[in-house]
């Protein structure tokens, strides 16, 4: 049954944001994809970059990661967040005038960081390059994006709040906060500023920052969108809802400590290094709680994932999640660090999660929604999903696999001393080495990108022959409000 | 490591208010009958 509002009209839920926001998602995932493959040639063949300073490999790294995991995973949560939160409450938006302020905000955060970065206006903070007038602009879109979320759980119209919006909301908090603290800086001109940490003071809140987003932007915040479609798509409720409320407590409370694991080795005090390392032992079993919740998921009806190609999107985003959630805890290990860090792995480690995990349940989850928001049963090419299914998934093979035999290689060679105790090796001779892995990783990158072309295409189709529309509003049944 | 000042207590202050929710999320009854609930998102909405 639909509700309606006081004038008696049937009430929609606020589509048009998630619309918009599910779009651009897709359009800059081809972006960050190009420029990420533009990046791995240049690391193959140096000469790549022109000789032109905008398209150096040090200014086009930070956009890159900026667009993939801001402008395309973010725009991807803003259209999840948006939609499931309406949909499991029940309810229209809390404030649409601040909902649309975040689409178009957070737009403008965008370019700024497309203009800023291959300038080379940096603060040189991974993931926190942008200047600080960006900086202030994004708290400000954050605030507001937390007054929409929490004030549409606010007025929800049942009692009890979906995991996935528990997932949500954790990863809103813990951004704000993280964000902040991070990027406290004092000033020096329109676009430079120094932070207000010095040394390794300030290398402790990077990380515990950087980490700490990868834990609460890339993994609570892709585990809210994992429960809502997955049920969905699936047919199915989650296979243990205990399970998942467990394993959401459990993140939630270890994540804040793993960080110091990306400073092993370093200035950092030794005690402080092992307290990192063991919170990352410890997070092996929220992580696998959820994977194995979502696979289980499928419990029952495993034929499911022989014909949906969008399951299978969903459910292979999981194994990868399972994959690098292993992969991570066991390169925090001190002696595991000492072979791995400064290598190639941890650029595998970090794709197996970002184009595995974080790729993978964005785009089964776009799948799902952009016919949706089209008035459309589904895709307007089913056999597109399936084919940007396997070149994906065969690119993120390439390119995982090619770069753990270029890091193992390049630790074991780094670490080779002759019985005089010189090294074996000199660092350009690991270079040399690494060549024909940057092929393959490149290749792996293309494939990758062009799935990426595909949906977009798929997308595209899908639009021109649906209309946008507005989902109406379900009233719930008064016995369970 | 001066940064531990601002780092641990910060920590420290967002467990207890995360303790502080979860208490809340019992007491208000978000964990009864759960199964119920997962069954409930599959339903139109």
């Amino acid at each position: 049954m639909s509700a309606t509002t006081r004038t008696g009209q049937p009430a929609v839920y606020n589509d048009s944001v998630v619309r918009w926001f599910a779009i651009a998602s897709v359009i800059y995932g081809v972006v960050g994809m190009l420029v990420g493959v533009i990046i791995a040639a240049q690391l193959t063949w140096p000469e790549l970059n022109l000789g032109i300073e905008w398209l150096t490999y040090g200014r086009l790294r930070p956009l890159h990661t900026n667009a993939v995991i801001f402008a395309f995973g973010g725009s991807a949560l803003f259209a999840t967040s948006y939609y499931v939160v309406q949909r499991t409450c029940h309810t229209r938006l809390f404030a649409n005038g601040l909902a649309w302020f975040t689409l178009i905000g957070w737009n403008v955060v965008i370019v700024s960081a497309v203009i800023a970065l291959p300038m080379g206006i940096t603060q040189s903070k991974e993931y926190a390059e942008l200047p600080w007038l960006v900086d202030l602009l994004i708290a400000v879109v954050w605030v507001a994006y937390a007054i929409v979320f929490f004030g549409t759980i606010g007025i929800r119209k049942v009692r009890h709040i979906y995991v996935a919006n528990w997932f949500f909301g954790a990863y809103i908090i813990a951004i704000a906060l993280l964000h902040i603290f991070n990027n406290i800086q004092i000033p020096t001109s329109l676009w430079h500023s120094y932070s207000a940490y010095a040394g390794v003071q300030d290398a402790m809140v990077q990380w515990w920052y950087g980490h700490n987003a990868v834990g609460f932007f890339l993994t609570a915040a892709f585990l809210g969108m994992m429960y809502y479609f997955i049920p969905k798509q699936a047919e199915r409720p989650v296979y243990s809802y205990r399970l998942s409320i467990v394993h959401f407590w459990a993140l939630i409370f270890t994540y804040m400590w793993a960080g110091p694991h990306h400073l092993h080795y370093t200035a950092l005090p030794d005690w402080a290094q092992s307290v990192g390392m063991v919170f990352s032992l410890i997070l092996l079993a929220p992580s696998w709680g959820g994977m194995i919740n979502g696979i289980m998921t499928l419990s029952g009806a495993w034929h499911k994932l022989r014909d949906d190609p969008i399951l299978r999107f969903l459910i292979v985003s999981l194994s990868f999640y399972g994959m690098s959630t292993f992969e991570g805890p066991m390169m925090s290990i001190k002696t595991v660090n000492a072979l791995s860090h400064y290598t190639d792995w941890t650029v595998g480690h970090v794709h197996s999660g970002a184009l595995g995990w974080v790729g993978l349940v964005s785009m089964g989850s776009l799948y799902y929604l952009i016919p949706r928001l089209f008035g459309q049963k589904k895709m307007y090419s089913v056999p597109a999903i399936e084919l940007h299914f396997w070149i994906a998934t065969i690119g993120i093979v390439l390119y995982i696999a090619a770069m753990w035999i270029a890091g193992v290689m390049q630790g074991l060679m780094w670490r080779s001393v002759n019985p005089d105790g010189s090294l074996t090796y000199t660092f350009v001779e690991s270079v040399k080495a690494t060549f024909p892995f940057y092929v393959i990783r490149l290749v792996g990158g293309l494939l990758y990108l062009t799935g990426m072309l595909v949906m977009l295409w798929n997308t595209v189709m899908t639009a021109r022959q649906g209309r946008a529309v507005d989902g109406p509003v379900i009233a719930v049944n008064p016995a369970h409000a | 490591m001066d940064i531990l000042y601002l780092l641990v207590p910060l920590s420290v202050v967002l467990v207890f208010i995360v303790l502080g929710i979860f208490w809340w999320a019992l007491q208000s009854g978000q964990f009864d009958n759960v199964e119920r609930e997962g069954e409930r998102v599959l339903r139109s909405d």
